[in-house]
């Protein structure tokens, strides 16, 4: 407590300037905070970091009990996983990402408008409509499987990337359009009054004026509609077979143990989690946001 | 929704009293709305439908012989298999242990990066990363590289362990046979753990930094602070992280498929479901237990949509 009154002396001529919060000392910090904050932290993350190391072993150092600290590093896991013998990841990959990058981009397209007209222009009942949409996220997917494979197969529609792409588009749609109403909430009506006078109609003022104001939003939020659909097991697993399977797919042909593959799966399951850490470490301050759904800033 | 009811009024003024007027600037505030909406319907309302509609129909594909007729037997065949209730009491002990640990853990993460240190950011990197892993890649990391009884990182740190204290005779468990649940929620509670710490993180950060400094300066404790103040203030925040969990762990697939395959008393509704529908094939009764899940989730579904309603409306203030 001590140190809370006594500090205050140096930054005495900031407290004149009326900023008497940010001036003020941080409160006591016990050293034991930063220690066990590391401490933790570094067995919290040991597994992920078990990972990439085993990653980079050959197949016998990986499967060492105990472990050897001081085996060589080599790319045999990655090469392995990408080539030789089974089938290549390739189609998979690219499969995730046309599916995450087009499924995110038709979210935006349908979230955009559909969020301005939950905030800037309310529609009435507005709030009604946003928990429906909120509802849709808490029905079960399994729930709608069925009826969505037979639909499918019927249409010849079985193993097609595009069926995914419309269903994870609607697995993040509300989400999205959550998300982007708690980014325009925010937008100075000043703005939209002036752009209003100025005669611009209400595409344009979407594109011109709003569009601009929110884009870090918009970006956080797409990355985040990115990140889910990359991730999805579930349907993929079900509504494809050979030509549309997804990443996620592709890895739960590792389930069943093959001898000794450890350093394979864990460099496939680090190749196939980069660019959703790539996404999430990129998104890491509007994470919380996009996942509570914008009631947490 | 004071800035809302601001616009709203805002517009309503302008259109001026002609009716017919009012009535299309009605439309052009909808239209945007629409194609979300309809989209919306079509994909996720239709099939619940059909779901329901299939669930009274007797429907096996693989007996096609079997005459479809309409019947109430799904629901009881469901109800009645051990395996489908001792799924239901699998969902409801995962979905508990999972969301009570990790918020647990991730209220004592959030309290300490709270708290300024060197290298915040960094450590706040570290302890995100289990949840940027995909789920099924990080299930496959559970299953052969942590808890593997041979090579396992568990049993391997326990051998060198064994070794520093010269013991050539580790206990080297088989994990995920002597503990199939609690490895499917390990897993679980290391993935969902950063979740809710992002969360409590943003609710601490919310608290008023000025009445915390009163607080001590009039002579309280941590604990009375944390106890009195802190707690209540992060109430929502720990109902919204538990409920956000719920919604995401009730319908855990990834980890439960991976795992265990749904073995040895693992199986939760979802992988049951996925399980009546593409091993037995019987649409039927596939249906039926997915209404049950609907019908179960609605229940929960209520009680989160109230907290983030009013967390919303809090906001909002």
């Amino acid at each position: 407590m001590s140190s809370t009154i006594a500090a205050p002396a140096p930054s005495a001529p900031s407290s004149a300037t009326s900023k008497p919060a940010a001036a003020r000392p941080r409160t006591r910090k016990p050293p034991w905070v930063g220690l066990a904050a590391w401490v933790l932290g570094i067995f919290f993350v040991a597994p992920a970091i078990w990972m990439l190391w085993l990653s980079f072993h050959t197949e016998s150092d990986a499967a060492a009990n105990p472990p050897k600290f001081t085996a060589p590093l080599t790319i045999e896991g990655y090469r392995d996983f990408f080539g030789s013998g089974s089938a290549s990841p390739w189609p998979a990959l690219l499969n995730s990402l046309t599916a995450s990058l087009i499924s995110t981009l038709i979210v935006l397209v349908l979230a955009f408008p559909a969020a301005y007209a939950l905030s800037i222009r309310p529609v009435k009942k507005w709030s009604d409509v946003l928990f429906f949409f909120l509802s849709t996220k808490m029905l079960p997917v399994v729930a709608g499987l069925l009826p969505i494979y037979l639909i499918s197969k019927n249409a010849h529609l079985l193993d097609n990337i595009w069926l995914l792409i419309f269903i994870y588009a609607s697995m993040n749609l509300p989400i999205a359009v959550w998300m982007m109403r708690s980014f325009l909430i925010e937008v100075p009506t000043e703005m939209l009054e002036a752009a209003a006078l100025d005669g611009a109609r209400v595409p344009t003022i979407m594109a011109r004026v709003i569009a601009p104001v929110v884009a870090p939003g918009i970006a956080a939020t797409s990355l985040i509609c990115f990140i889910f659909s990359w991730n999805e097991l579930l349907f993929s697993k079900v509504l494809t077979a050979v030509v549309a399977q997804t990443a996620p797919v592709f890895l739960t042909g590792f389930i069943t143990s093959q001898g000794l593959f450890l350093a394979k799966v864990c460099a496939a399951a680090t190749i196939i989690s980069i660019p959703v850490l790539a996404a999430g470490f990129a998104a890491q301050d509007k994470l919380v946001q996009g996942l509570s759904l914008g009631a947490v800033k | 929704m004071t800035v809302a009811e601001q616009t709203l009024n805002l517009h309503i003024q302008a259109p001026g009293p002609n009716k017919g007027l009012r009535k299309a600037t009605s439309w052009s505030r909808r239209a945007p709305l629409l194609p979300a909406l309809i989209f919306m319907f079509i994909i996720t309302q239709l099939p619940f439908v059909a779901t329901l509609i299939i669930s009274f129909v007797q429907w096996n594909a693989l007996r096609p012989d079997l005459e479809r007729h309409f019947t109430f037997n799904n629901y009881t065949t469901v109800l009645s298999d051990p395996d489908f209730r001792s799924s239901i009491m699998f969902t409801i002990v995962l979905t508990v242990v999972v969301v009570l640990v990790s918020l647990l853990f991730g209220l004592g993460f959030a309290l300490l990066l709270n708290k300024p240190f060197r290298g915040r950011a960094a450590v706040r990197t570290m302890l995100i990363t289990p949840f940027l892993i995909v789920p099924v890649a990080s299930a496959l990391l559970w299953k052969h590289a942590l808890l593997n009884p041979a090579y396992g990182m568990f049993n391997s740190v326990l051998t060198m362990v064994w070794k520093i204290f010269g013991s050539d005779n580790p206990p080297q468990p088989d994990w995920i046979t002597a503990h199939p649940r609690l490895s499917v929620e390990a897993a679980l509670i290391w993935q969902w753990t950063p979740f809710m710490m992002l969360i409590l993180l943003a609710g601490l950060q919310s608290q008023p930094g000025d009445t915390l400094e009163a607080a001590r300066v009039d002579g309280a404790t941590n604990w009375q602070i944390f106890r009195t103040m802190t707690l209540p203030h992060l109430r929502r925040y720990l109902e919204l992280g538990g409920l956000l969990g719920s919604i995401y762990v009730i319908q855990n697939f990834d980890a439960v498929f991976t795992i265990t395959s749904g073995s040895q008393g693992t199986a939760n509704l979802p992988y049951s479901v996925y399980n009546i529908f593409f091993t037995a094939h019987d649409y039927g009764q596939a249906s039926a237990a997915g209404v049950l899940v609907v019908i179960g989730s609605i229940l929960i579904a209520t009680f989160a949509l109230r907290t983030v309603s009013s967390l919303f409306k809090e906001d909002a203030r």
